[in-house]
């Protein structure tokens, strides 16, 4: 055997196990990407009605249940623990054993976490709009439903070590740092956050300050590791090139983890808190910009020279907004934790548009990506049409540029007239109306991507549609039908 | 990076010693805060019980927090004392019986730490819950009909009969609170910080 036949040889062999290793993913991946996009379109209903009523009053006012401060907070448990936990399980299961190597154990198992992780979802989501929700921010979901996710939550973290374990190759790649980090910071702050506030361990204000460590912890150490792990792994993957530096991936994911931790209290600025733990919030949040900078200059290296391939591929095209987005929106989360800044900004619809920043435009849009490269690959059908996808994303993207400039504005001219004590307060929520409808626009146009995409997935699961051959790209390449 | 070991104590010291600074340290730093004895000899604040401790608890199920603050900001830090929603600063002792402290992160309504002091009237609140423009035109907070009942007027007026614009003294059908709407304004009108602490001079 000469080297060419040799290495075609052990390609070979290497898409196999790939394969291999994606079939055992199949199952498990594809039941937590299924429930995400369910509750994405749960959330979304929630969230246009959640809209609709800061402007409408009158609209629905009658039932207790649909009431503006139960479905807000339904809303966020929805899209924060149904569509993105889940999504994020999904992906974070599949990386993994493709970055070990090794076959997805426990399959049975993560199948019956799943669906007890979507109980508990909605059990939760369905006491809040009964009026058990405890309102602490992020911890809205009762115990009860919130201990059942800490059952799942605890095997997703054991599968992980598992798969860690058995894995086929020494060095640990940067994704897998981030995933790491991901199921043993989640699970711990969980925990912790529910034991602590719920159980009343501390109290007074100690309570509040550990709501806002854990509710902003969320989404430094869960959701945001996820995210970039996925960039980390899908941007070389698809331009077939390295990253560009390991030393800068290592800066960028110790200082990640040293420093957003500390982060949370930037929410209490100007509150009942001792002023060094406030300052400590500040100084968290401004050292993040350490972190994004590395990653954003490792992304952009990386990426550079290969712009031109956002044409044609989706799944790029995603990747790379949601990563710029996570730069826009960390460089505004530092800005903001500034005391200058943040008298004018907190307490105003600016944070509301800040957090959909995070964790639509960064975080949503990164998910959408790897389903879009993963689902295929998992169900063994392409997706159905380039098209839609790039009305999913336009949706998308168009609608996220409404929402946030629109919030943006209003939050800022909003905490600036609030300020100023000669302006009426009902003066000031007379000036945010009309931006409260613009939201409710890009409320609408995102909604319709969302619907978008579902009834891709749709296509891709039902049994017997029509097959298509060939990955969905954009431009040139168009997939071919063929009849089944 | 192929050591492990390393990549899992790395992970959990992080996280471990942010709980022990932003959780472990305030809450001995406080827990010794006391109730301080205002003018009129009572000690304050005062620990919610009864109909306002009901009234607290729906607060929390109607999600009231999602739209108002309960906290005032210091003097030159945004306008809170200038637009008279307190006459200090909020402080850590005044939220020592809170479980949790509803503090809020937002403001589409104006802050609450004092609406007990700001309007102490107990008509004013039933009508504002039960229709907001009537008493803030141009509000956008939903309307609470649902904490109300609206039933045939028999063997004269009740006292809490909401007084209507549209339905004079003589209408036959009155509006009257539900038990949770009187929860609800014994909670808003317990809320009242209007005592003097050692931390603000």
């Amino acid at each position: 055997m000469d080297e060419t036949t040799q290495a075609a040889a052990v390609d070979r062999q290497e898409v196999l196990r790939r394969a291999e290793i994606d079939a055992s993913c199949r199952l498990p991946a594809m039941a937590f990407f299924a429930s995400s996009v369910v509750w994405l379109l749960v959330g979304s209903a929630l969230a246009l009605l959640a809209s609709w009523k800061l402007h409408s009053p009158q609209f629905l006012a009658d039932w207790s249940w649909l009431t503006f401060g139960r479905v807000r907070p339904a809303h966020l448990t929805v899209v924060a623990y149904g569509w993105a936990s889940m999504a994020g399980i999904g992906a974070l299961l599949w990386l993994e054993a493709r970055l070990c190597r090794v076959t997805l154990p426990l399959k049975g198992l993560l199948l019956g976490g799943c669906a007890l992780w979507n109980v508990a979802v909605a059990g939760g989501t369905m006491d809040i709009l009964a009026g058990r929700g405890t309102s602490v921010e992020w911890l809205e979901i009762p115990p009860f439903w919130a201990g059942l996710l800490v059952v799942v939550f605890l095997l997703i973290t054991v599968v992980s070590m598992m798969m860690f374990a058995a894995r086929r190759v020494s060095h640990i790649y940067v994704s897998q740092w981030y995933l790491f980090g991901a199921v043993l910071w989640f699970p711990f702050l969980y925990v912790m956050a529910n034991w602590l506030i719920h159980m009343n361990v501390v109290r007074g204000v100690t309570q509040a300050a550990t709501n806002w460590w854990f509710a902003h912890n969320v989404l430094g150490l869960w959701l945001t590791p996820i995210g970039l792990a996925v960039v980390y792994y899908l941007l070389p993957k698809i331009l077939g090139v390295p990253i560009y530096s390991y030393h800068l991936s290592l800066l960028g994911f110790w200082t990640l983890a040293l420093f957003y931790n500390w982060a949370g209290t930037h929410h209490l600025i100007g509150g009942p808190l001792p002023a060094w733990l406030v300052t400590v919030g500040v100084v968290g949040s401004v050292m993040m910009l350490i972190p994004v900078a590395t990653v954003a200059l490792n992304h952009h290296m990386t990426t550079r020279g290969h712009f031109a391939r956002l044409r044609e591929s989706p799944t790029l095209r995603f990747t790379v907004f949601g990563a710029m987005s996570y730069t826009a929106v960390s460089v505004q989360g530092s800005l903001t934790a500034l005391r200058s800044v943040n008298e004018v900004t907190h307490f105003t619809h600016y944070t509301v548009a800040h957090a959909h920043l995070g964790v639509y435009a960064f975080y949503s849009m990164v998910m959408w990506a790897v389903m879009y490269y993963a689902i295929p690959r998992l169900a063994g059908r392409e997706w159905p049409s380039a098209r839609l996808i790039a009305v999913h994303f336009w949706c998308a993207a168009v609608g996220m540029a409404i929402y946030w400039v629109g919030l943006t504005w209003a939050g800022v001219r909003q905490g600036m007239l609030m300020n100023d004590a000669d302006v009426a307060f009902l003066d000031v929520v007379r000036y945010t109306v009309p931006y409260l409808w613009s939201r409710s626009l890009a409320g609408v146009l995102m909604t319709v991507g969302h619907l978008v995409f579902a009834w891709q997935v749709l296509q891709v699961l039902l049994p017997g549609r029509r097959r298509v051959r060939g990955p969905a790209l954009f431009g040139r390449q168009r997939p071919v039908e063929v009849a089944p | 990076m192929s050591r492990a070991p390393l990549l899992y104590v790395g992970i959990l010291f992080t996280v471990i010693a942010s709980s022990l600074g932003l959780i472990t340290l305030p809450e001995k730093q406080l827990v010794g805060l006391e109730p301080v004895v205002d003018d009129n000899g009572v000690a304050r604040p005062v620990e919610p019980g009864g109909a306002v401790a009901e009234g607290r608890e729906l607060y929390r199920a109607l999600g009231c927090l999602y739209c108002h603050s309960q906290q005032v900001r210091p003097q030159g830090f945004g306008a809170d004392l200038e637009r008279g929603w307190g006459e200090r600063r909020t402080v850590a002792r005044d939220h020592i019986f809170d479980r949790p402290p509803l503090l809020g992160t937002m403001r589409t309504g104006p802050d609450l730490a004092n609406i007990g002091a700001r309007q102490p009237s107990e008509s004013w609140h039933y009508l504002h819950l039960y229709e907001p423009t009537l008493t803030s035109p141009g509000s956008t907070m939903p309307p609470f009909r649902f904490l109300f009942q609206e039933r045939e007027q028999v063997l004269g007026r009740p006292a809490d009969a909401l007084e209507l614009p549209a339905r004079g003294e003589g209408a036959a059908r009155i509006i009257v609170p539900r038990p949770e709407a009187k929860a609800l304004v014994a909670y808003l009108k317990s809320l009242d910080h209007g005592y003097a602490v050692p931390e603000v001079p």
